[in-house]
């Protein structure tokens, strides 16, 4: 599903965020992506959906190299992989539901359609009675979930997550990633980036940690 | 496809939602687009309207020649024959020195003093009418060379001269309506890329998350041309609106001096085929506009 070979990024100031990162990523499963502040996890997510290129390096993203992929394309690429902000990243002036429902009308999906899978995902987050409501008035647990209700609206093949527990309670942090789950166990391929060591802990699944952008476990044998 | 359509027409009534949240705003850009497209196109209207009165003119060209003093009744009786047997003529009659030095004295009021002089200072002339096919400026002067050289013949006036300066001021005018035309298009192309560029830039964030979510970019624009387009559009009504008003104000006292002069002209507006030719390019430039600055606006906000 994701696949980095020798992946470095190098930002405008210089800055070597990424050094050579190799790793795969299997369809179907979940992984945390993990590693101190600054240790280049955001810029790793950022590099899946083209919001970053890579500098030198190959990715492989759903059967497409991202090196080829063309600008006109990428849209088509953000469609087919789920994003959460830690950041909400929600349209505060549109009610949740119009939130939820933007991937489907940005793929141009039909009125009914998009109605049924907007519930269908608001109720995968428990926020089904709250579709008429702005974002403002929702508690930063609720406003992260409808993130992730968006994210899961269009039922892409791949989840990304970047510290989708940020500032939440252990109690709602756990209900979180236990989405997460819910959805892997429905075969979406899932990486969640946290600095939560508590949940690797708690979950027994597959790690990656960064380190000053060296990839120090869990990559690929370096050849 | 009708789903497309369905899309589409949500896009529309947004854009139209849009401008009802802002009515102020809304009028002062279709008023300013509107002024703007009603300028060109009163001048327009005015020239066209000249052009109508002098065409009628063409017809009543007359050709004064005048005759040496010392050409006699018997050889003005052979030019005449001569004049009148040219194609391009249609009546020519002689106004011998007496008939004119009696008409003058008439028209003038200055009888006691014409009759003064020693002797007749007026020429036998003759008046030709020229055909109704000779008609272009071009093919009187013409006409006016070729008689001047006939033998007796001292001078000649072309009684259209005026006319003919007439129409050169037109034309002239008409050349200035073009230019003019293209700054002022040039002048709602910047109003209407202004608005839009402060649309998009106010729209910052939300475009932000589109992108990040898969939205194209044809996507994002959608909107942006629509309300640049109906901005135009909407501006180019005012205008048809403001120009139909003005010529009925006009209308009023215009019939009154074309009566004066025994004529039953009255102001001609803007047919039907022309104001849709003015929507038309107000929302052609709307949509040229629009598309322009979120162009330029849409490459620069990338998600971060
Ligand atoms: N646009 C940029 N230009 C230059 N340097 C950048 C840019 N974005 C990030 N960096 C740098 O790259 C490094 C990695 O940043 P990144 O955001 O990937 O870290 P992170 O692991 O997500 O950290 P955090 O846990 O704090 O979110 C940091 O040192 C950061 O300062
Ligand atoms: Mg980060």
């Amino acid at each position: 599903m994701i696949h980095f070979s020798q992946v470095t990024k190098r930002y405008a100031n210089g800055y070597e965020a990424l050094k050579r990162v190799s790793f795969t990523i299997e369809r179907g499963e979940m992984a945390f992506l993990t590693g101190h502040s600054g240790a280049g996890k955001s810029t790793l997510l950022k590099l899946i959906t083209l919001i970053e290129r890579s500098t030198r390096g190959q990715i492989i993203v759903n059967n497409k190299n991202l090196a080829k992929l063309r600008r006109s394309r990428i849209p088509h690429l953000r469609r087919e992989i789920g994003v959460v902000f830690q950041d909400h990243k929600l349209l505060d002036d549109r009610t949740v539901f119009d939130n939820v429902a933007l991937p489907l009308v940005v793929a141009g999906l039909g009125h009914q359609d998009t109605s049924r899978r907007v519930r269908a995902a608001l109720d995968k987050v428990g926020l089904l009675g709250k579709e008429k409501l702005y974002p403002i008035t929702l508690s930063g647990g609720e406003q992260q979930r409808v993130g992730i209700a968006r994210a899961v609206a269009n039922r892409p093949s791949l989840l990304l997550a970047d510290e989708p527990t940020g500032n939440l309670d252990a109690e709602l942090s756990n209900e979180i990633i236990g989405l997460f789950q819910h959805f892997n166990q429905h075969g979406v391929t899932v990486l969640v980036a946290t600095h939560e060591r508590r949940h690797i802990h708690r979950l027994n699944k597959r790690v990656l940690e960064l380190k000053n952008g060296e990839l120090i476990h869990g990559g690929d044998p370096q050849r | 496809m009708s789903a497309y359509v369905l899309r589409q027409l949500q896009v529309l009534v947004s854009s139209l939602g849009e401008f009802a949240r802002t009515p102020w705003a809304t009028i002062l850009t279709v008023g300013v687009i509107g002024i703007t497209l009603a300028l060109p196109t009163l001048l327009y209207i005015l020239v066209t309207n000249a052009e109508q009165v002098t065409s009628g003119w063409h017809g009543n060209a007359q050709i004064s020649l005048f005759l040496n003093s010392d050409t006699d009744t018997e050889r003005t009786g052979a030019v005449v024959a001569r004049i009148r047997d040219h194609d391009k003529v249609d009546q020519a009659r002689v106004i011998t020195a007496e008939q004119a030095l009696l008409e003058f004295k008439q028209l003038s009021g200055f009888g006691r003093a014409l009759d003064m002089l020693p002797d007749n200072p007026l020429p036998t002339s003759i008046v030709v009418i020229p055909h109704k096919d000779a008609v272009t400026p071009a093919e009187l002067q013409k006409l006016v060379d070729e008689l001047t050289k006939l033998p007796g013949i001292d001078a000649a006036q072309l009684d259209m001269e005026w006319v003919q300066r007439f129409r050169v001021i037109l034309s002239l005018a008409s050349r200035t309506i073009v230019v003019l035309s293209v700054l002022l298009a040039l002048a709602v192309t910047f109003i209407i890329s202004n608005t839009i560029r402060l649309a998009v830039l106010g729209r910052r964030e939300e475009i932000e998350i589109i992108k990040l979510i898969g939205g194209t970019d044809r996507f994002i624009r959608r909107p942006f041309l629509y309300s640049g387009t109906l901005q135009g559009l909407l501006g180019a009504i005012a205008a048809v609106i403001l120009i139909v008003l003005i010529v009925q104000l006009l209308n009023g006292p215009v019939t009154v001096l074309a009566k004066l002069y025994d004529s039953g002209f009255r102001l001609i507006g803007l047919t039907a085929p022309e104001m849709l030719g003015v929507c038309a390019i107000g929302g052609g430039l709307g949509w040229l506009a629009s598309r322009w600055s979120v162009g330029r606006h849409l490459a620069e906000i990338q998600p971060t």
